[in-house]
């Protein structure tokens, strides 16, 4: 217990990276997985393909192998990324095609009339995707958007094994130092988890009821 | 909503042109930039004769036989299964005795095994496999990651199957009570069979995670897929072999999680065309990764 509050410092700052790499792949993520979501239902194949195999792709693989690849295989293609900006770059890739399928299905859930509606007032198909069909997919896409963006904070871990120094990595810094004091690290890390993760999951219940109820 | 052309109208022969026009100007420029993608990997090198690495073994590592090469990875590839086949039974197992504890009749047994789900829910399997490997008594890394796929995974099937349970009509349980069944007997054979069978697609999605969180046992030593590859590329002190390894350690991770999505896809389709009318609880939001 003593070592866990002598690393308090060291344990604000890891806990601001994982909120930093998740921030940000957060946001990147919502923007790339949101253009990947229109592209699939874009009149125009080629783009269409695209962004299937992309979501495919990447849906599919472990995140582990995304990391790996942008860690330590990019370098013998002859590109470099910082640490930090590897991770981001692997975690967005990553979530993005979650997030592109919650948009997706968000927009499968809106009533076929809305956009036959928009049709028929001779909107063109961007018009009618931005204006009436994504602002309300976006509505019933909210909770399992904070599904996925509770699973990126908890995959942001990942990176603390591919030299970030964040929460994952503070914790087996701190138990190869304080050996007698695992358990105490461990929960004390375990927490700080359990302070992003279950607010969150505790909003996305409660936007899940009130989504319900509006319809 | 189908998300065929319900956005568009049918094009006309106007629309149809300039239809044509973009797809093709969008295929262009994909082609070009794969084109120069491709180019600037080539100027790289990406393509030069560090894929020969799959068909025969380099000749300056004498002894070192391609075989060797292929059984490494294929070794690290079943030990990614190996993990996933055993975690899974016991994720599911785990799973059943945690929802059926939820729904017991005394209190604090039913607070403490939501405090369980919700907190292992909450935490990254990582952090669960280390917390295993430091603290189990004699822990070999393969338990470690067992440990952390199962608690983790069994928390959230539990979730799933507890939406099945609740999206059930009541006439399930009434028409129980009515014949005269216990609680406990109903959950069992009434509640319990039907939440799995109608959360089958979200329990497999689920599953499809479970496999790829296998490959997490990378960070805590175990000797799986990128383990056995970056040991290959040590061995022939060359990370330029990484890249051709990897593509295989992908290509068979990705195909199995596809066919795994295409078997939920099918059996979802299936229960709908049985069930036709029936709710079907909010499978897609519950599997998390």
């Amino acid at each position: 217990m003593g070592s866990l509050i002598a690393s308090r410092a060291a344990i604000g700052d890891a806990f601001l990276t994982t909120l930093f790499l998740a921030g940000v792949s957060g946001v990147l993520s919502l923007l790339l997985g949101t253009l990947l979501a229109a592209l699939r239902v874009s009149p125009y194949a080629p783009l269409r393909t695209v962004a299937t195999v992309y979501t495919e792709f990447l849906r599919n693989t472990p995140l582990t192998i995304v990391f790996f690849f942008y860690v330590f295989v990019t370098p013998s293609m002859g590109f470099t990324f910082g640490y930090k900006t590897a991770a981001i770059t692997a975690l967005t890739c990553y979530t993005s095609a979650f997030v592109a399928e919650a948009v997706r299905s968000g927009i499968n859930s809106v009533a076929v009339g809305q956009a036959e509606a928009a049709r028929s007032l001779g909107m063109s198909f961007s018009q009618n995707l931005s204006l009436v069909v994504l602002p309300q997919a976006f509505r019933t896409a909210i909770p399992p958007l904070i599904s996925v963006l509770i699973a990126l904070v908890k995959n942001t871990s990942v990176a603390g094994a591919f030299s970030v120094l964040e929460l994952f990595a503070l914790s087996k810094r701190l138990t190869n130092v304080h050996s007698a004091d695992v358990i105490a690290i461990l929960i004390g890390i375990a927490l700080c988890y359990l302070v992003i993760c279950i607010p969150l999951g505790r909003l996305a219940a409660a936007m899940e009821r009130k989504v319900a109820f509006a319809r | 909503m189908s998300s065929g052309p319900v956005l568009y109208d049918v094009p006309g022969p106007d629309e149809k042109k300039r239809e044509r026009l973009v797809s093709w100007i969008a295929g262009a420029v994909l082609v070009v930039a794969i084109v120069a993608v491709g180019w600037r990997l080539a100027a790289n090198g990406v393509f030069d004769d560090r894929w020969r690495i799959l068909l025969e073994a380099p000749t300056n590592f004498a002894g070192y036989q391609v075989g060797d090469i292929w059984s490494a990875v294929f070794r690290g590839l079943l030990n990614t299964l190996v993990a996933a086949v055993i975690s899974l039974p016991l994720a599911m197992i785990l799973a059943v005795l945690l929802v059926s504890l939820r729904a017991a009749p005394w209190a604090p047994v039913r607070w403490l095994a939501s405090a369980v789900i919700e907190v292992f829910r909450a935490l990254p399997v990582v952090l669960v496999m280390f917390f295993g490997i430091l603290v189990l008594p004699g822990a070999s890394p393969l338990m470690a990651v067992v440990f952390g796929l199962v608690v983790y995974n069994a928390a959230v099937f539990a979730e799933i199957l507890r939406a099945g349970i609740n999206a059930l009509p009541a006439g399930q349980t009434e028409a129980a009570y009515s014949l005269g069944m216990r609680s406990g007997l109903i959950y069992r054979i009434i509640q319990l069979p039907q939440s799995v069978r109608m959360m089958l697609p979200s329990l497999i999605a689920q599953g499809v995670v479970l496999i790829k969180d296998s490959s997490l046992g990378y960070i805590v030593g175990y000797a799986e897929l990128l383990r056995q590859i970056s040991r290959v590329a040590d061995a022939l002190t060359d990370a330029d072999y990484l890249l051709p390894l990897l593509a295989v350690g992908a290509a068979v991770f990705v195909t199995l999680n596809v066919l795994l999505s295409r078997l939920a896809v099918w059996v979802q389709r299936r229960g709908r065309l049985q069930r036709r009318g029936a709710r079907v609880a909010r499978t897609a939001t519950l599997v998390e990764d």
